[in-house]
């Protein structure tokens, strides 16, 4: 099926990674005590691993399906083998439920690699529709184990023949590995069933033949039938996941939801009004170190900082925005970079006002009012403050960017002599953006402090901006709903791999490279309001 | 020498380019018209491999370069003055031809050549050493097509040559591209807007409109076609 | 609430005046030795930096990419020398063997290493909008730190010293090291031999006319790919150089190291005009010369905030850089 010449190539990619990573990966020396660890079965796997990366490029370039496929397949078959060289779990060759689902999986995967060759249109929708059964499932019956939860301590007693049937979904460990199944399987559904809705409503003619540009399926998020009933969904899911998810998880989704935040803000600042910012996370150490600081020196309370946080931030990037903003793109860049890391140098130095690294612990959580929380209550109570600012934040940019302003921003990304000439003015424009950016960053670090009740400079390093600028590009700068969708893969992604904790950043970069050479434009590219001017007015 | 068949090229999902063929014989001068965003420039490009065509062919002294990078296509002898001249603004005017000779390793053939093009336009001799950049838009004008010729092709491809030109300087380079023609036998591919020049000094012409190739015929039948004259000689 | 207004404002105040240390120490400023001193030693760390700054400005001119992952191939270079130099004194070669041959490894891996990320991580996103080059950039940095800490180690690892005490430098020994000499002469000699390069030869004019106009660079007959893969590689061993040589003047290395140093090279770039190879070397020694000044007069907990402070003081006044060109960026 391979062509001979890509083999070869392959053994030449595989030869050449061999050779890069030979001293790194192979050789281990300890300097002290002079000695010399020879590992040579990694050049093995470094061999093979590049070969099979090769191949699978090549494959992907002739044959997106096929390639997908194989990775469903590759995902399928190694999970029994992680399970078992990771957890020494050999469940899988005992037959079972998990078996059996792992099995049906298998037949249904089948199926599908036999069909999808296959041109026949009606086949594949039957196949879809079983598809999208057998992923709804897990989904009807996680909502079901949240109602019974909540419901279960107020339901009499004879109706807890029914809990059994409920419980039971609780303790099934393979939950956790056939979710990843599931994920995977999911994402080759929506992409296929995606593809199969786009052939039906698009002409006949081949796209390469037609002018207008390829319709992505992005756009099919802003159809009333599509965005609805997902919508529903989200908001959903997101006002019960305190109910469904351990504690744990909730906390990791309220940081995931803050860099929803982050993410937003400094949306305004890279995404819609182009200006590349790289210190971001100054803005957000002024805010929470604010909280940090006024709440140990002055007991003023959370509701009071979170304002004066914004302010704060706000007048920051005013104080930064002032001299840096004529400087031009990549300029701006590192002098805001700089401006980060002396935030950061200054708080880890200056002892006698930040308390240095060892930073400052027992800000209080925010209260509410009347009622006295427990340790669970308060990180609830969190996570629905963190979703309301979530909300507000949505909502403020999203009114924003329909705004006078936002659309001088939008012309000030695109063409900033043509805006100077049509009188926009350049420098207010450009530090509105900064300040406001900067403005959310504060609130959020406000936020912050009082989530962790600990704050220390560790927590507001490059890395910090580099996640969220990550956040606004991938997410397709600009875009309010890629911005989301991207914070919650980049931030839940790394924290859901802590199973392989020491490989979890490097696969962080991995994905970070791999996304932008395979999708440059971001998950979602913005889509353009356009404006219809009513020729009868004129 | 050049032959183009079917041509179509795309920017993205934009089609510039429809089924364009059309042919070059050794020692012409031919010429390519149209209005603005006709898909000049971009017939141009894809012959010069800068945007590769999607479908067609382009048959080079009989051997397809349709799918050979840039740097292999001028090494088979077919240069570009490109729109907009693109002089390096920071090299000096002796480093700008210096550049022209790129792929050329002859060191004493490249100082005859260099010796001939400052004769031709002695202008560049006296500025030789200032960056070009800081030369004005005919001295660039002239430099980029030394440069071209400093690679001694066998076909030149001009894009505008007169773009932002006095009449008088045009006329000049008119003539230089007369003369190039016939003492060194270079085959010349011209893109005009200034019809009427330009079909004056080709042997034949293309008419070019909406990415479509609309006419084709000897230049004096151009000149003297009622549709060509209304649309692109102003009569 | 006012107790603690005066306890803030008491522990908030009297800080600032320790900054200058003690009158005893502003005696230094007289003191010729100590000048001598700090001036070698700001002069080392500028050449550091430049070496590195070259490949950021050189990268940055060439293809307009803040290439992030560059101080990570400087780390790649310190690595590899550390390997191949402990290896070679295992077996018992001479010192100046195992120097010049760490070097070369050095050279050798790093460039590959710029080699591969390139044609891997930058080269799909030429026509990719501006921003993406950059995140992938951030993302390779990531992971070649977390390469380097799961392929060998997390610690500190102590890098031999490989320069040995020259005889002739003894009665100067006190003020200036046989490391610094070596590290000032070996980057000027590279400088020289980058200026040549880029100056006179073919390669050198193929990419002074690619970083001008790629598209015309294309139309003369230049192998763009090629000349950017050699830029790639050409930054890459200067930084190795600089790997290995701060490697054995500090005595010390981990994976951390390429990112502050790399931040401070790029600062260094900038600083002089970005994409302009004077200005960078201009740019690194006098970056060099105010932290070594700056941390030995006034405070050697603010070192990195000299650097950034200088570097948007300047800024401020050239929005360029000091020998960048002024253009109005076109989109
Ligand atoms: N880089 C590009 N990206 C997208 N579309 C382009 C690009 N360059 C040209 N086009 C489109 O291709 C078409 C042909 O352009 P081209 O530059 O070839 O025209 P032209 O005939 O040279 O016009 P002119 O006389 O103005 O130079 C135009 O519709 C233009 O909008
Ligand atoms: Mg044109």
């Amino acid at each position: 099926m391979l062509p001979l010449k890509d083999i070869r190539n392959g053994l030449m990619v595989a030869g050449w990674f061999v050779f890069l990573t030979f001293p790194l990966m192979v050789i281990k020396v300890n300097p002290v005590e002079k000695t010399i660890v020879w590992r040579w079965p990694n050049m093995l796997y470094v061999a093979a691993g590049s070969f099979i990366a090769y191949l699978y490029v090549k494959l992907a370039q002739k044959n997106k399906k096929a390639a997908i496929l194989v990775a469903c397949w590759t995902a399928y078959l190694a999970l029994p083998l992680i399970r078992y060289f990771m957890y020494q779990d050999i469940s899988i060759l005992i037959w079972d439920t998990t078996t059996s689902i792992y099995a049906a999986v298998g037949a249904f995967h089948m199926i599908l690699t036999l069909c999808l060759f296959h041109k026949h249109h009606i086949l594949r929708k039957i196949l879809s529709g079983i598809w999208l059964l057998f992923i709804g499932t897990p989904v009807v019956m996680l909502l079901a184990q949240a109602a019974g939860k909540i419901l279960l301590p107020k339901i009499p007693a004879a109706l807890h023949f029914l809990t059994p049937f409920i419980i039971t979904i609780e303790h099934i460990q393979f939950w956790n590995w056939i979710r990843i199944l599931w994920v995977a399987l999911a994402c080759y559904l929506l992409y296929s069933s995606l593809q199969t809705y786009l052939a039906s409503k698009r002409n006949i003619m081949p796209d390469h033949l037609t002018n207008e540009p390829k319709i992505r399926w992005s756009q099919y998020l802003y159809k009333r039938p599509v965005y609805l009933p997902l919508l529903t969904f989200c908001s959903t899911f997101f006002l019960l996941f305190p109910h469904l998810f351990s504690t744990y998880q909730v906390n990791i989704m309220i940081s995931a939801l803050m860099y929803v935040v982050l993410g937003l803000g400094l949306n305004i600042v890279v995404g819609v009004a182009g200006l590349l910012d790289l210190g971001y996370v100054a803005f957000y150490a002024v805010g929470a170190y604010s909280y940090a600081l006024l709440n140990m020196h002055f007991d003023l309370g959370f509701w009071v900082v979170l304002p004066i946080g914004g302010i704060l931030g706000a007048f920051f990037g005013i104080l930064l925005g002032i001299p840096v903003l004529r400087l031009r793109g990549d300029y701006l860049a590192i002098v805001t970079l700089g401006f980060g890391e002396i935030i950061r140098l200054v708080l880890e130095n200056w002892n006698d006002f930040s308390q240095g690294p060892s930073g400052i612990s027992n800000i209080d959580r925010p209260p509410l009012p009347g009622v006295d929380l427990s340790l669970e209550g308060s990180i609830v109570y969190m996570y629905y403050l963190t979703i309301v600012m979530v909300i507000f934040t949505i909502f403020v940019v999203n009114r924003l960017q329909d705004s006078r302003i936002g659309r001088a921003w939008f012309a000030l990304r695109e063409d900033e002599i043509a805006c100077q000439a049509m009188g926009i003015d350049k420098m207010k424009t450009k530090l509105t953006a900064f300040a406001l950016g900067a403005t959310w960053a504060g609130m959020v670090g406000v936020l912050f402090a009082a989530k962790t009740t600990f704050v220390n400079p560790a927590s507001f390093t490059f890395l910090e901006s580099a996640i969220i600028l990550c956040i606004v590009v991938l997410g397709g700068m600009g875009s309010i709903v890629g911005v989301i969708i991207s914070a919650l893969v980049l931030i839940l992604m790394p924290e859901y791999l802590r199973a392989f904790s020491d490989y979890r950043m490097l696969v962080f970069g991995a994905v970070l490279v791999i996304m932008m050479v395979f999708k440059p434009r971001g998950l979602i590219s913005s889509v353009r309001r356009t404006y219809t001017i009513n020729d009868e007015t004129l | 020498m050049l032959e183009v068949r079917n041509l179509d090229t795309y920017y993205g999902n934009i089609q510039a380019l429809h089924d364009i063929s059309l042919h070059v014989e050794e020692g012409e001068i031919i010429t390519l018209i149209g209005a603005n965003g006709a898909g000049k420039s971009t017939t141009l490009m894809s012959i010069s491999g800068i945007v590769p065509p999607r479908k067609g062919e382009i048959l080079f002294q009989g051997d397809p370069i349709h799918e050979l990078p840039p740097n292999h296509i001028v090494s088979l002898g077919i240069c570009q003055v490109p729109e907009g001249r693109h002089i390096f603004p920071d090299l000096t005017v002796a480093e700008n031809l210096d550049m022209g000779a790129f792929l050329r390793n002859d060191k004493k053939q490249i100082a005859r050549d260099l010796d001939y093009l400052y004769d031709l336009f002695p202008i560049l001799r006296k500025r030789r050493h200032q960056p070009g950049g800081n030369l004005s838009g005919g001295e660039q004008q002239m430099l980029a097509i030394s440069r071209a010729l400093m690679a001694h092709p066998k076909l030149l491809l001009l894009d505008e040559p007169s773009m932002g030109l006095a009449p008088l300087v045009t006329r000049q380079i008119f003539d230089i591209i007369k003369k190039i023609n016939q003492e060194q036998n270079t085959t010349i591919f011209l893109v005009e807007q200034n019809a009427n020049l330009a079909l004056k000094v080709a042997d034949r012409g293309y008419v070019l409109e909406n990415g479509h190739i609309t006419l084709h015929d000897r230049a004096d039948a151009l000149l003297a076609n009622k549709d060509v004259q209304k649309a692109y000689l102003g009569m | 609430m006012v107790p603690g207004i005066v306890a803030f404002t008491g522990k908030f105040f009297p800080h600032s005046f320790t900054l200058l240390r003690n009158v005893a120490d502003i005696m230094d400023f007289f003191e010729p030795d100590y000048f001598i001193e700090l001036l070698f030693s700001g002069l080392t760390k500028g050449a550091i930096y430049a070496l590195i700054a070259l490949g950021y400005t050189m990268v940055y001119g060439i293809i307009g990419l803040i290439n992030f992952a560059h101080g990570e191939i400087y780390m790649i270079g310190a690595f590899t020398a550390l390997i191949v130099s402990t290896v070679l004194s295992i077996y018992g070669f001479p010192l100046l063997a195992i120097f010049i041959l760490a070097a070369v490894a050095a050279v050798v891996w790093a460039s590959a290493y710029g080699y591969t990320i390139e044609r891997l991580a930058y080269r799909p996103l030429r026509n990719a909008p501006r921003l993406s080059p950059l995140i992938s950039a951030i993302g390779m940095s990531i992971f070649l730190q977390n390469y380097v800490l799961l392929a060998q180690t997390s610690d500190f690892q102590p890098f031999p010293a490989l320069v040995p005490d020259f005889a002739f430098m003894e009665p100067v020994a006190h003020i200036v090291g046989s490391t610094d000499l070596v590290i000032l002469v070996v980057s000027v000699i590279v400088m020289i031999l980058l200026t040549v390069m880029i100056k006179f030869t073919r390669t050198g004019k193929a990419m002074r006319a690619t970083a001008q106009d790629k598209k015309m660079a294309l139309l003369v007959g230049i192998n763009v790919d090629n000349v950017i893969s050699i830029t790639f590689i050409t930054g890459s061993a200067l930084a190795a150089i600089g790997g290995l040589l701060i490697a054995s003047h500090v005595g010390q290395i981990n994976f951390y190291i390429g990112f502050i140093a790399g931040i401070k090279a790029f600062t260094a770039a900038v600083l002089g005009g970005i994409g302009s190879i004077p200005g960078a070397v201009l740019g690194s020694f006098i970056l060099g010369l105010t932290e070594s000044f700056a941390t030995g007069y006034v405070s050697s907990d603010y070192e990195d905030v000299f650097a950034f402070s200088l570097l948007v003081l300047i800024l401020i006044f050239r929005p360029a850089g000091l020998l960048g060109k002024s253009t109005i960026e076109k989109v």
